[in-house]
């Protein structure tokens, strides 16, 4: 599970987050929630160690993850904007934490065609990222996020920009595959009708270090 | 009308005027570039011991020394701009700006005050020494590397470099397979440009080679100068060329394919943590150390002797700027730099003019202005030299021949400032004027030439600046009673006797002063990007 007690965030002396807690069990999807600049993204970063707290702890799988560098703690990203690596193939993109982590080149290809059948892109696998459409891209984005089985995935506003078909039914197929898979999820969005269809629990950020009995 | 022709070549009030402004140019170039560089082609082929002078020891020393002190060159520059390129490109600091541009200064220097400025701060074992060279190239030559570089990892988002740590990679790994592949393409180019100035470089080793250093400039240079074996230096020149045409070709051939596109950075990134804080401004410190403390070495060796014991304090360097040799010196730059000023600039203006307005036709002509990059200013000189020796046609002695080749080293950085702008130049705005009753000239009065001027101001400056600095062609082409400031400079420094030396290092201080004028007037004149 993931556990974030009293994490407080300050920005150029503003304070964005203060004392906020959250809980999330194993295979939950949580939804956080609220508006631009209530700090939502930011607590994802702090999850994902790329931001760090002025005060408060963060907890994956009972490891306390202070001092503990981003590529160590085990989590997946999806950004707004995918950021799939341009100068890579679709293949090597998903294959990419696989590489790093030394899996062997017979499980590499195993597992990358797995994910492109799940996603249902198959005969995508060796398409260059720029010829991709937006709906394709993102897909690869989440491909690539879930191959090596991350302990939890953070999604950071994924489906915002996308037309509505589009997002509708990017949102269903990817509800089906975290749900399939049991992926620990965190969601952020300012969506909350995304929200409700995607999670098993919806929190606005906003109430996460005033009322504490919420997160348990 | 000729029907092919994209309609905005049609629109143009300018057109009949444009198709006329091609000639001047062309005759320029076809003179001062063309005729003495085949003349080159055309008696080095002619040549009985063509083959025996490349056999030639010394010959195939200079080609060896020249090529691995390009390539030592190149990689050394590298490593002491890759971190500050970094620091620049990526993150916002106080003083980026101001670093930026003075990491500019060196290369808008005059190679020969490089050369001097390393005289000045290295420890004396090593003047004269390969390392020495190498130094002073990498010195000339960081803002190669900050630009070109800079300004594709200033476009790579940070967010891709995060996707990458939370898949697993460590910084360096990070580092290593996206950051690394998505510059490789700009470090290839960059590369390019520092091994090509490298393997061109004349002043620098005039005037920190020493003899015993030659490269195939300086050998060409001795050769058809100081021994008289003319023969020797024109198989060298072909050999030089043959070399640059392999170089270009290869480079034009590496940038044609696509380089990865990434989402743009949005913004650069505060130093927050305090590791960061202390990389970014020991970086950056470091960096403006590195680039300041040779020009400071040149002011205090201006100013001071030393003897192996003590260091006294003199303006004997000074007083003897005043002396009528060096003040001709000043005089004779001054002239020829503002000569070759309104030279380029108006046959560049008439370049980008007649490729703007004229005829699509006309792209042939931005291609052959820009052929005077592709060849070295010693070969130029060289060319110059060896046709125009003759009655009727004996040139050498007039004073005009050295701004003009200054001109033709100018001109194609001139059209390269100029043309984009012309090119932006709304076409709407013309018609308007025309519709308004302007006739062509008025238009180009009342519409172009105000949204031109910055462009030409900057031109003019640069090309102020590189006549001033010149010393490739102009050690040809000078002439007892004429010399130039870099001439005047590389014979004091070669001579033996302090009050010379410091009398160079006075001289030198001066033309940093004026470059660094005519820099802040390029920066000042500089296009806005708002143009379009």
């Amino acid at each position: 599970m993931l556990a974030l007690t009293d994490i407080t965030i300050n920005y150029e002396g503003r304070t964005i987050l203060d004392s906020a807690c959250l809980s999330v069990a194993r295979g939950e999807i949580v939804s956080l929630v609220g508006p631009s600049g209530s700090g939502k993204t930011t607590l994802l970063r702090v999850i994902a160690g790329l931001e760090h707290p002025s005060q408060g702890t963060v907890v994956i799988d009972n490891k306390l993850m202070t001092g503990v560098p981003t590529h160590k703690r085990d989590v997946g990203l999806v950004f707004q904007d995918n950021q799939l690596f341009p100068h890579l193939s679709v293949f090597d993109n998903i294959a990419y934490s696989l590489r790093i982590k030394r899996v062997s080149k017979a499980l590499q290809i195993e597992k990358v065609n797995e994910m492109l059948s799940l996603i249902g892109m198959e005969n995508l696998a060796h398409r260059d990222v720029g010829q991709l459409s937006g709906g394709e891209a993102k897909r690869i984005a989440v491909a690539r996020a879930l191959v090596a089985d991350p302990f939890i995935l953070l999604l950071d506003e994924p489906l915002t920009g996308l037309d509505t078909e589009l997002h509708d039914r990017l949102l269903d197929d990817m509800g089906a595959l975290l749900r399939a898979r049991q992926t620990t999820v965190v969601h952020v969005t300012h969506d909350h009708n995304e929200a409700a269809r995607l999670s098993d629990r919806v929190v606005d950020v906003r109430t996460l270090g005033q009322s504490r009995s919420q997160l348990q | 009308m000729n029907q092919t022709a994209p309609s905005n070549f049609g629109l143009s009030p300018y057109r009949r005027s444009a198709r006329l402004l091609w000639i001047a140019p062309t005759v320029f170039l076809v003179l001062i570039l063309v005729i003495p560089t085949t003349s080159i082609i055309l008696r080095a082929t002619s040549l009985d011991g063509f083959g025996s002078v490349l056999n030639n020891s010394t010959v195939r020393q200079a080609l060896w020394f020249t090529t691995w002190q390009a390539l030592a060159s190149t990689v050394l520059t590298l490593v002491v701009a890759l971190p500050a390129t970094y620091v620049l490109s990526r993150f916002a600091f106080t003083g980026n700006r101001a670093l930026q541009a003075l990491i500019t200064v060196p290369f808008l220097l005059p190679t020969v005050v490089v050369g001097a400025a390393f005289l000045a701060v290295l420890p004396s074992r090593l003047h004269y020494t390969a390392t020495a060279l190498i130094i002073a190239h990498a010195y000339f030559n960081l803002t190669v590397v900050v630009r070109i570089v800079g300004a594709r990892w200033e476009q790579l988002h940070p967010g891709i470099e995060q996707v990458a740590s939370t898949l697993g990679a460590s910084r360096t790994t990070v580092f290593r397979t996206v950051t690394l592949p998505l510059l490789r393409s700009a470090i290839g180019t960059a590369s390019g440009v520092i091994a090509l100035f490298a393997f061109t470089s004349y002043g620098i080793v005039r005037t920190l080679g020493g003899p015993a250093r030659s490269t195939i400039e300086t050998e060409i240079y001795t050769r058809s100068v100081l021994i008289g074996d003319m023969s020797g230096a024109l198989a060298l020149s072909i050999a030089q060329m043959i070399v640059l045409t392999a170089v270009l070709w290869w480079w034009a051939s590496f940038h044609r394919h696509k380089t990865a596109s990434t989402q743009i950075s949005v913004e650069q990134q505060l130093p927050n943590t305090r590791g960061q804080k202390a990389m970014v401004y020991g970086i950056a410190l470091a960096t403006a150390a590195v680039v300041i403390a040779p020009m400071t070495a040149l002011l205090w060796r201006s100013i001071s002797q030393s003897t192996p014991d003590t260091t006294r304090f003199t303006l004997a360097g000074w007083r003897a700027v005043t002396s009528s040799t060096t003040l001709s010196a000043i005089t004779t730059s001054a002239q020829f730099a503002l000569c070759a000023m309104v030279i380029a600039t108006v046959l560049g203006l008439m370049v980008a003019l007649a490729v703007a307005y004229g005829s699509p036709r006309f792209v042939w002509l931005e291609r052959i202005s820009v052929l005077p990059l592709t060849v070295s200013a010693v070969t130029i000189g060289l060319g110059i030299l060896i046709t125009y020796d003759t009655a009727p046609y004996d040139f050498r002695s007039a004073w005009i021949i050295t701004p003009l080749a200054h001109s033709l080293i100018a001109l194609p950085l001139v059209v390269r400032i100029v043309l984009p702008v012309v090119r932006q130049i709304p076409r709407s705005l013309q018609s308007a004027a025309s519709t308004l009753g302007a006739t062509p000239l008025q238009t180009w009065l009342t519409v172009d030439r105000p949204l031109m001027s910055r462009a030409i101001g900057a031109s003019a400056a640069l090309a102020f600046a590189v006549s001033i600095g010149e010393f490739g062609a102009t050690s040809f082409l000078t002439r007892r009673g004429s010399e130039t400031l870099p001439v005047t400079i590389s014979r004091l420094l070669t001579r033996p006797g302090d009050t010379l030396r410091t009398q160079a290092y006075a001289l030198c201080v001066i033309i940093v002063v004026i470059s660094m004028i005519a820099i802040f007037l390029i920066d000042m004149f500089r296009p806005s990007r708002k143009t379009k």
